[in-house]
């Protein structure tokens, strides 16, 4: 039976990881090859760089980042965060990353996931979903360009489509949620879960540990992904872990 | 020396950066004469099994493969590397191996017997259960490792099962026989389990260099 994952995810800018984190053990709290290697040893099952640089210098240094961390890490990695083309699916890939992220370039052009998903094989093309939900259509929609613009998909069709045309997991980020500590969205994961047949990875609202059991055995998630709860240590992977296997979730 | 083939179809920067940080010597090549000078040889993969075959065959690899494991010498396949040691598969419908491991490869059905559908591929970590001792899992407790696979491979002979995990079915995650080794999983992505278990491939190689 495969466990549950659980997912530290780093933002990246010009080659450093940003949101101040704090890991008084880390010499260097900017580096993601340290903190990548830090996480590995937390027991982390995965992680996701996610690269914020606006500059096309920026997008260039995150291939360096990413080699880097490929000699390193000895655990699946996402890279996601400006990949718009087959061209860049590939420098990240070639560079040593197991699975890109698309987002707004998915919605953009869908055909740029099948045309990854025959290249590389659908266990590299994740399909990351910013969703929020419209109380008068009653249903989630699907917000691009990291959650700054409003598009007309609606959720449920979105994420059908996009495993149709061959992304190999969904990286579903509750905007409503998202930095509000509350806890995952469970309807949303849960009804995602439901439509899709791969992996669903749960984001947005991580405050404790107890809202991650919820996620994987309410929401059904296959994996679970938070930044600051890790990096601002309010808890740590191993507790996690530790927290969700008394509940009774498979983890490693 | 361990020689990783090239032949269009692996991930050869993640293993070879493994065997980096293992402090392990490796070539990268396509080329028989090289690779068949290493002490061991690591055949990685992903993709289809039907595309790696032909390309085996047109780079005259598939020659060097059997050559190189009728020396003695160790042999790794990982992932579907460790797929095209065996006989046959059924994907494309109907691709032949290597033949150097009794058996064939087969598709999750995505289907249990009970009529309950699961994800396919099998993708993530799954645990290890011992079958048959072996030299390549010296050290190696029976820990999580991480899987990215569609087909599994399916053998009669029970000596050649060193491990398996389970995922609706019993899925082979370490073969072998004699000198020739496959891993269903990838340890290069498979943490300190992982590792350890790319260190005993590499010390087996060694040890056989010191006594030839």
């Amino acid at each position: 039976m495969l466990t549950k994952r659980i997912i530290p995810c780093l933002d990246v800018k010009d080659g450093r990881v940003v949101k101040g984190i704090q890991f008084v053990q880390l010499r260097d709290a900017g580096d993601p090859v340290e903190l990548a290697r830090f996480y590995d040893e937390q027991g982390a099952d995965e992680l996701v760089f996610l690269d914020i640089s606006a500059s096309h210098e920026g997008r260039k240094t995150m291939v360096e980042v990413v080699k880097a961390v490929a000699s390193e890490l000895a655990i699946p990695f996402t890279v996601g965060g400006g990949i718009n083309t087959l061209e860049d699916m590939k420098r990240i890939l070639r560079a040593g990353a197991d699975k890109v992220s698309l987002n707004t370039a998915a919605v953009n052009r869908p055909e740029l996931i099948t045309e990854g998903s025959n290249y590389f094989g659908a266990q590299c093309i994740v399909v990351a979903v910013d969703a929020k939900y419209d109380p008068d259509l009653e249903s989630w929609t699907v917000y691009t360009h990291g959650g700054r613009t409003r598009t007309e998909r609606d959720v449920m069709d979105w994420v059908k489509e996009a495993v149709d045309r061959g992304a190999g997991e969904i990286l579903l980020t509750s905007m409503d949620s998202d930095g509000e500590k509350k806890g995952f969205d469970l309807a949303l994961t849960k009804a995602v879960s439901e439509k899709v047949s791969v992996p669903v990875i749960a984001s947005g609202g991580a405050g404790n540990a107890d809202h991650f059991a919820n996620a994987f055995t309410k929401g059904q998630a296959d994996a679970a992904l938070a930044a600051s709860i890790f990096h601002y240590k309010e808890t740590s992977v191993a507790e996690v872990k530790a927290f969700i296997k008394e509940k009774g979730v498979f983890v490693r | 020396m361990i020689g990783i083939i090239d032949y269009g179809m692996g991930n050869l920067f993640s293993v070879s950066k493994a065997l980096e940080r293992l402090e392990v010597p490796y070539l990268i090549s396509d080329e028989p004469v090289a690779l068949m000078e290493a002490d061991g040889l690591i055949l990685p993969g992903v993709g289809a099994i039907k595309d790696a075959m032909e390309l085996l065959h047109r780079t005259g690899l598939s020659n060097t493969i059997i050559d190189f494991a009728a020396t003695g010498k160790p042999l790794l396949g990982i992932c579907l590397g460790m797929q095209l040691l065996f006989e046959e598969s059924e994907e494309n419908g109907g691709t032949r191996g290597l033949g150097l491991l009794p058996g064939y490869v087969k598709k999750f059905p995505g289907v249990t017997a009970e009529g309950i559908s699961y994800k396919v591929p099998h993708m993530g970590w799954n645990q290890l259960k011992f079958i048959n001792e072996s030299p390549i899992l010296k050290k190696v407790d029976e820990d999580f490792v991480y899987f990215v696979h569609s087909y599994y491979a399916v053998t009669e002979a029970a000596d050649v099962l060193i491990a398996s995990s389970q995922y609706d079915v019993d899925v082979p995650a370490v073969v072998g026989k004699e000198n020739i080794f496959g891993t269903q999983f990838h340890p290069e992505k498979s943490s300190k389990a992982g590792m350890r278990i790319l260190l005993n491939f590499t010390k087996m190689a060694e040890e056989r260099m010191g006594v030839s």
